[in-house]
């Protein structure tokens, strides 16, 4: 390669679930800001050793079921009271218990799009390009090996001393990732 | 002497059941994705080629079936006065009930944190879609004329202010359906991502690297990722829940809102669905016992896994037993003349072959799961299952054309026959079905490698197996008695 090529950060390979969490913890603590960890399935308590928020994908479904029940309501009034009043046995020209079960699905399924909209948009998927899928070893983690990477944009970051930090944290193998 | 005295003391500890694991063998995290993607990555067997080949034989004979029905009309099907539903809405009930076990197992079984439902329910959501496709087909061209069919959505139309009206049950079953369908793919779809991403970092070819690639939108396995993906899923999950307790209660209220004694009855929507959630646990086991055999999954979808769904079958069935004793005894004790002629009617008139397959298949048969031979037996449970998808057929046919063949006048009663229109067009529905599981179980991992992964010991960092030190670990039953009372 050129010697244009800019490193992107640093990368640990773990064994153990255990040992990725402790790794983790130690990073949290040190104060790193721009780093993850990358395992082949969610390691339960992974988010609490990374100092994690709770996810915010619930506003966008709640969001997302709000508009569904109310766009239903709404649809139903307006087409069968307003524009198009037709009478059928009887019946009121709106009443809210009819409504209720075509306003019922459109509220599921427009918090179920909320859901998987906001998780994508949450996490900036799809996103067709990432430095780490370049590097080989990086492949196995959607086996079974367990990755911690720091980011060189990261303040705390030096290269000597992250790698130091995560030599001591239990890491078996390091190495440097190109943007 | 003395330390015996105060050995009896000591309260008795049952001897402690060992769990049985949900992987059997000790199998590593790497081999479930060796052993899954292999299906996908390995040369395809023959028995794939061997069914393959009729489903798509079939499939076109559903074609042709369809063709011939839109460019002669409905009348090719037996449906006739009095019975004007048929084998059409007979099917679309049948198929749409399968499919509600596919989201039993992915929603409501989440939401009580069944960890065993990892091993099969990538294979039931991918069921579920294939069903509710297949359901689809029927009310969409019961219409008559497929061509307009946008008139079932509100779109906006140049006919003046015309619109389809929302009192009417038919009308919200379109919604009930059409976001049954929609969410499945879309709860199925985002379950894939990971296991997209194990198929695209597999990958030898370019195609499939593309494909994979492109599908599992660049998912890396980041923790910030699974993070917000968790939360999604679990949201995603209790969405499904009311979502598929309501898809089979709306389908029952198509019936139950109307005056027709072996409809109107308030009873329908949890017998609806306790009956779907039955007949989808049948279908699940017809296509998992085979499959995890021929594709040497013992080890991922074990004789537990088996053995529980025989249980649900199971207690399905007795509640669906329970609604049938419970329609009888209110036809008695409600004192309605027609209701009672009906449901006598059901027993002992021209179809008592039909309410006596029913009957049989449906409350009788899965009653034999309640010894543990039976539940160990794969062959007799192979048998049970598919006898419990024609019970639940006939039980959709005991519903609707005996309830239509004699209403309260006599001069207008009939006799339905289907004609080999209907019978080759539901021949079709399984050419669709088989066509797209199969190319399902080619393409795409069957099992949802990532959870499974995630409910092993190996995946638990606070068991030793997952690397936690002896002095951390703090195995499932931690903090039981024993440790204190060996001291």
């Amino acid at each position: 390669m050129n010697g244009t090529t800019k490193p992107y950060g640093v990368l640990a390979e773990f064994t153990t679930p255990a040992d990725i969490m402790h790794a983790a913890e130690k990073i949290r603590d040190a104060g790193f800001s721009r780093w993850d960890v990358f395992t082949p399935f969610p390691v339960h308590g992974m988010d609490r050793a990374m100092g994690m928020k709770n996810s915010k994908v619930g506003w966008f479904s709640f969001i997302g079921g709000v508009t569904g029940y109310t766009t239903g309501m709404l649809m139903i009034w307006f087409l069968n009271a307003v524009n198009y009043p037709i009478v059928i046995g009887g019946k009121p020209m709106f009443s809210p218990f009819s409504a209720f079960p075509p306003s019922y699905e459109l509220t599921i399924l427009f918090g179920a799009f909320g859901a998987l909209g906001g998780m994508l948009f949450l996490n900036r998927l799809p996103r067709l390009h990432h430095p780490l899928h370049k590097n080989r070893r990086f492949l196995q983690v959607t086996h079974d090996k367990y990755f911690l990477v720091i980011e060189c944009d990261d303040p705390k970051y030096s290269e000597k001393e992250t790698v130091k930090l995560l030599q001591a944290a239990g890491s078996k193998h390091i190495e440097m990732v190109e943007e | 002497m003395a330390s015996q005295v105060s050995k009896q003391k000591l309260p008795v500890v049952p001897a402690e059941l060992e769990r049985i694991p949900l992987v059997r063998n000790g199998r590593s995290i790497g081999w479930i994705s060796d052993q899954i993607c292999n299906i996908n990555e390995g040369k395809l067997p023959i028995w794939w080629w061997a069914s393959f080949i009729p489903s798509v034989v079939l499939l076109g004979l559903l074609g042709v079936m369809l063709g011939y029905q839109i460019t002669t009309g409905v009348g090719v099907w037996g449906n006739q006065h009095p019975v004007m539903w048929g084998w059409d809405i007979i099917n679309f009930v049948w198929w749409i009930g399968i499919g509600h076990a596919g989201t039993l197992i992915s929603a409501i079984l989440f939401l009580l944190r069944q960890k065993w439902r990892t091993g099969v329910n990538r294979a039931a959501e991918a069921m579920t879609i294939f069903a509710v496709m297949c359901a689809g087909i029927y009310p969409a061209l019961h219409v008559g004329r497929v061509w307009y069919d946008w008139w079932l959505f509100p779109i906006p139309n140049s006919n003046g202010p015309i619109w389809p009206q929302f009192r009417s049950p038919l009308m919200w079953d379109v919604f009930a359906v059409s976001t049954y369908f929609t969410v499945s793919v879309l709860f199925w779809y985002m379950g894939l991502i990971p296991d997209l991403a194990v198929l695209r970092d597999r990958a030898k070819t370019k195609i499939k690297q593309f494909c994979y690639g492109l599908f599992s939108l660049g998912w890396t396995g980041s923790n910030r990722h699974w993070s917000n993906y968790e939360k999604a899923y679990l949201i995603l999950a209790g969405l499904s829940t009311p979502l598929v307790l309501s898809v089979h209660s709306i389908v029952s209220l198509d019936f139950s809102v109307s005056q027709l004694p072996g409809w109107h009855t308030t009873i329908f929507p949890p017998y609806f669905v306790a009956g779907a959630i039955f007949s989808g646990f049948g279908m699940v086991l017809t296509l998992l016992i085979p499959l995890r055999s021929m594709f040497k999954l013992e080890d991922l979808i074990t004789m537990r896994h088996i053995d529980i769904m025989c249980k649900v079958t199971m207690a399905t069935g007795s509640i669906v037993a329970y609604a049938y004793g419970m329609e009888f005894f209110i036809a008695w004790y409600g004192g309605n003349p027609s209701e009672q002629f009906h449901f006598l009617n059901r027993a002992f008139g021209p179809y008592w072959w039909g309410w006596a397959c029913m009957m049989g298949f449906n409350t009788v048969v899965p009653q034999l799961f309640w010894f543990k031979k039976v539940r160990q037996n794969l062959l007799i449970v192979f048998i049970i299952s598919i006898l419990v998808n024609i019970g639940m057929w006939f039980e959709r046919f005991v519903i609707i054309v005996l309830s239509l063949h004699r209403d309260f006048l006599p001069s207008n009663w009939g006799y339905f026959k289907p004609t080999w229109v209907d019978i080759c067009t539901f021949l079709g529905t399984f050419g669709l079905f088989f066509t797209l599981f199969l190319l399902f179980l080619r393409f795409l991992p069957m099992i949802a490698i990532s959870e499974v992964k995630g409910v092993t010991p190996q995946a638990d960092p606070h068991h030793p197996l997952g690397g936690a030190k002896h002095e951390e670990a703090e195995p499932d039953n931690a903090g039981d008695l024993t440790g204190d009372l060996t001291k």
